[in-house]
């Protein structure tokens, strides 16, 4: 593979907290390599920006290898940017070429609102989970591993489905902030397993509940949720979701 | 100093007489005891949620914006437990056994036999949480071998194991935090331990969003923060890993126990310039069915793929023909430095070596015609049926290196190099996880009891799962038993506003420095002295020289360290300085420790002390004890011993020839 340098135009949003309204800032940065990260030239650029007296801009990310899911950059219009499949942390430069304008935003939702520059707040994604996305055991109350033989399928399906990372980006993805994938995700997982079915009906009920109370939006079946998501979570989910709220509320006992 | 508490008889009876007998707390009084975790990995989330189970009011806290994120979740291969579900002869004991050879016999037999115990009912714990294990089509759980052992113990989930069992322990404390058992603080990090008349009773804690400094009160205080790995600056750690939390317990008096065992893992993705942030994992589980080789030539410039197998060098199948390519962690990383430093290297840096999916890839395929009962296939469509059972295997991790190096390691080897993954050492604690100051406790990482001077693949979640599911609950209540008439103490209590000034005194210097040099630049020099002298091989001289540095370093950065920004805000540069501060200080005393272990041992490579074949060489008779230190002022330490008594394992050479 070869290598090459670059002089990259960034137009990054910044904004002090949750208080003040941000705009874009335009910034140069030079001889970047095509080997680095996407967020090693954020680094670049921090340490420019500290060395030249100013603020450095803030963004969350952690593990820096695709698995956390705390790195959320909106990226010349789409969440974790261009590649397939990928967060931004694993965005690479030799995406890009010598001279390319960068624009970068946080997640655009109301229910995510900024902290500060492109760090947001996503603790709604949390207190979704709270609401049922769980199996009610209490350490010290399980039987022998193997003694609940699980379909081969149904456990890979639910461990497609438990690849979600929680980042955020299916939201930011949506033009109606919808939370659909992920929670589709999380009742799938749970579903798909015997593990979930005494909770199923209460678990689908009270997590979109809470989806709602949180103020995303409805899904219109766009699909963009899944064209963005780093770990490819399914569209299927949504529709399984859709199936498993329809039979709980329709059924008499929940 | 140390007393380990171990409880007497059989080995295998510690632990069930232990619990048998440990004082217990009843409803009513847990309810009135508040407990404070610090860190919520797979220690600090499983004890949060099982504390919260049992009714003790729980406060846990994270600096990531949701304790899902901590990072067991970047852990790929998977978490060992010895249920012999293959039948191949393993045990509690093999399990136990392995882990203290692995260890190089520097782990307390007490500890690891528990935890080699517990093992089996954190599989079912996990299994019944809704963990996706891997499984096969019968329905049953899936296995795989892992480094060190040559039985099939490893439970899996493709390649994220970390992130499934973390979500379980997650999702098991947001349902205690929507119970209202446990109070989530997320965006905070621990700051001071506060203590009251000798006991640890709470916590000053910052609040990442707003800067503001808080006060928290707690029976117990349990410090689940994880390991150090970034004081090299590059790291498998995530970037916001530290030793902040535990730095603070041992400037309050914690002992810290083996500072410098350090692991380097052999299998990551070698560094590609000065930009470099982190360092990549790619998992052990790939040496399993990868071959690791260098060419036979010094400074072979040809691709790989152009090189023949005659020319090729299988270095670990040579030197180490009964493990081959399973050898442990610290064994494969110093073979794999031999070669590099011999000039065997390969790459643009040539500080990496390869790790060849080829044969596997034919073997696989081979297996899959003949599954489908096909003779007369071609090369090609083997090679083709080979790639789809590897991609099924190890797909996300091929994918990720495709991401990372641009390079499709389907069809060229991977270039791997060793990597600081995990710190064995970490807070002395004793058999119930307490540290030498009464109230506060160590559990993961954060401690150190449990991999000795080495950790074995797949036992990293084993113990941070082990010890907040199934150990703490037991002895955190045989103390809390005498805590019950203890009532919970004002935060307007003198210890804490004392505590809360010394935290705001030390923010305020570090912003009032206005220096010249950035946060990162400082640790990038620390990571470097570290690496080069305190790295994969040490010597009395370096690390002389690597004390001198670092206590230069230290003065440096607290002349001219550069921290844009305000306090009473989100202020990332601020929360980084405070983390390096402490680095420096921990390097320091990780020189110290390496200097005074006159031997070779795991992780921990002193170039004096080595076999003729350049094997580790240990000092059985000099040095078979943990070194506790004790913080005596700065730059100063005192040395505890805690004496290694094996009763049941007789100590040898470690052999995986």
């Amino acid at each position: 593979m070869e290598h090459y340098h670059m002089n990259l135009n960034l137009k990054v949003w910044r904004q002090k907290n949750s208080n003040t309204k941000g705009d874009f800032k335009t910034y140069q940065v030079k001889n970047i390599s095509s080997e680095m990260s996407f967020l090693e030239m954020f680094d670049v650029l921090n340490e420019q920006l500290i060395t030249e007296g100013e603020e450095p801009v803030a963004f969350d990310h952690d593990c820096r290898e695709g698995i956390c899911g705390m790195c959320s950059m909106y990226i010349n219009g789409k969440p974790h940017g261009p590649w397939q499949a990928n967060t931004t942390c694993q965005l690479h430069m030799r995406a890009f070429k010598d001279g390319d304008t960068i624009v970068v935003e946080p997640w655009r939702a109301n229910a995510f609102p900024v902290i500060k520059d492109l760090t947001v707040n996503r603790s709604a994604f949390d207190r979704i989970i709270q609401a049922g996305g769980y199996i009610s055991v209490n350490t010290g109350n399980a039987v022998d591993g193997n003694a609940l033989p699980i379909n081969k399928d149904n456990a890979d399906n639910s461990f497609a489905a438990a690849m979600c990372i929680g980042c955020g980006a299916c939201v930011a993805a949506c033009k109606n902030s919808s939370a659909m994938l992920f929670l589709s995700a999380k009742v799938s997982h749970l579903a798909l397993l015997p593990q979930g079915e005494p909770e199923r009906k209460s678990r689908v009920m009270n997590m979109v509940a809470q989806m709602d109370k949180e103020g995303f939006g409805a899904c219109t079946n766009t699909g963009a949720c899944e064209a963005t998501c780093p770990k490819e979570i399914s569209l299927t989910n949504i529709a399984r979701l859709n199936s498993e709220y329809l039979g709980a509320s329709l059924s008499a006992d929940k | 100093m140390l007393n380990a508490k171990i409880p007497s008889g059989p080995l295998e009876n510690k632990w069930a007489d232990y619990k048998g007998h440990c004082k217990l707390v009843n409803p009513a009084n847990k309810r009135k005891l508040e407990v404070i975790v610090v860190g919520t990995g797979l220690a600090g989330a499983s004890a949060a949620a099982s504390l919260g189970e049992l009714g003790y009011k729980v406060k846990a806290f994270c600096f990531q914006d949701s304790p899902r994120r901590a990072h067991s979740i970047a852990a790929q291969g998977g978490i060992n437990a010895a249920k012999n579900y293959q039948n191949d002869g393993d045990s509690v004991f093999r399990l136990f056994y392995d882990t203290i050879k692995g260890g190089d016999y520097r782990a307390r037999e007490a500890n690891v036999h528990r935890l080699a115990e517990v093992s089996t009912n954190i599989i079912d714990q996990c299994v019944a949480q809704g963990v996706p294990f891997a499984r096969e089509y019968g329905g049953l759980l899936s296995n795989r071998s892992f480094g060190g052992t040559q039985v099939q113990r490893t439970f899996y989930a493709a390649g994220q194991t970390g992130q499934q069992l973390l979500i379980g322990a997650y999702q098991a404390l947001e349902r205690q935090v929507a119970l209202g058992n446990v109070t989530m603080y997320s965006r905070h990090e621990m700051l001071e331990v506060v203590t009251i008349e000798g006991k640890a009773r709470g916590i000053i804690a910052r609040d990442l969003v707003s800067g503001q400094l808080e006060r928290h009160f707690g029976h117990a205080v349990l410090l689940c923060s994880g390991g150090y790995g970034n004081v090299f600056y590059l790291s498998t750690n995530a970037m916001g890993s530290n030793v902040t939390a535990a730095w603070k317990a041992h400037k309050k008096g914690a002992a810290f126990a083996n500072p410098c065992f350090t692991q380097i893992h052999p299998t990551c993705i070698p560094v590609s310039g000065d930009h470099q942030s982190k360092l990549t994992l790619m998992s052990e589980s790939l040496r399993n069915d990868g071959r690791i080789w260098v060419p036979k030539k010094q400074n072979d410039t040809r691709k790989a793929t152009d090189i023949p197998e005659e020319e090729r060098d299988y270095y670990l199948e040579r030197r180490y023909p009964a493990f081959g390519n399973l050898v442990p962690r610290d064994v494969a990383s110093r073979a794999a430095k031999e070669r590099c430093d011999a000039g065997y290297g390969v790459g643009s840096s040539k500080q990496a070596v390869y790790l060849d999916y080829a044969d596997a890839i034919l073997r696989y395929g081979k297996i899959e015609a003949g599954k489908q009962g096909r003779s007369n296939v071609s090369e090609e469509e083997i090679i083709a049926m080979g790639k789809e059972v590897v991609k099924a295997k190890y797909g996300n991790l091929f994918d990720m290196y495709e991401k990372i190096t641009g390079e499709n390691p389907y069809e060229v080897p991977m270039r791997i190099y060793p990597a600081v993954h995990y710190t064995m050492g970490g807070l002395w604690v004793d058999y119930e996880l307490q540290t030498t100051v009464p109230g506060l406790y160590a559990l993961g990482e954060a401690n150190f009891s449990d991999h000795g001077a080495n950790r074995l693949g797949a036992s990293a979640l084993m113990q941070g799962l082990a010890d907040g599911y199934f150990v703490i609950p037991y002895t955190l209540g045989n103390n809390l038993a005498d805590e019950i008439y203890s009532k919970a103490i004002e935060t307007t209590h003198p210890a804490f506003e004392e505590a809360e000034k010394a935290v705001s005194d030390r923010i305020n210097h570090l912003m009032n420095i206005k220096g010249k040099q950035t946060v990162e630049s400082f640790h990038k020099r620390l990571g470097k002295i570290m690496w080069d002298k305190c790295g994969m091989a040490r010597n009395k001289e370096g690390l002389e020289q690597a004390i001198r540095e670092i206590q230069a370093l230290k003065k440096e950065f607290w002349s001219d360290v550069r921290i844009p920004g305000e306090v009473n805000e989100m202020n990332t540069e601020l929360d980084k300085a405070n983390r390096v501060a402490d680095f420096i200080e921990l390097g320091e005393l990780m020189c110290v420790d390496a200097l005074t272990r006159d031997e070779s041992c795991g992780g921990h490579f002193r170039e004096e002390f080595q076999t003729p074949e350049g094997e580790a060489l240990r000092d059985d008779a000099g040095h078979m004890y943990v070194s506790a230190w004790e913080l005596k002022g700065e730059h100063q330490w005192e040395l505890h011993k805690e004496p290694l008594n094996y009763e049941v394992i007789k100590p040898t050479q470690r052999n995986y020839k």
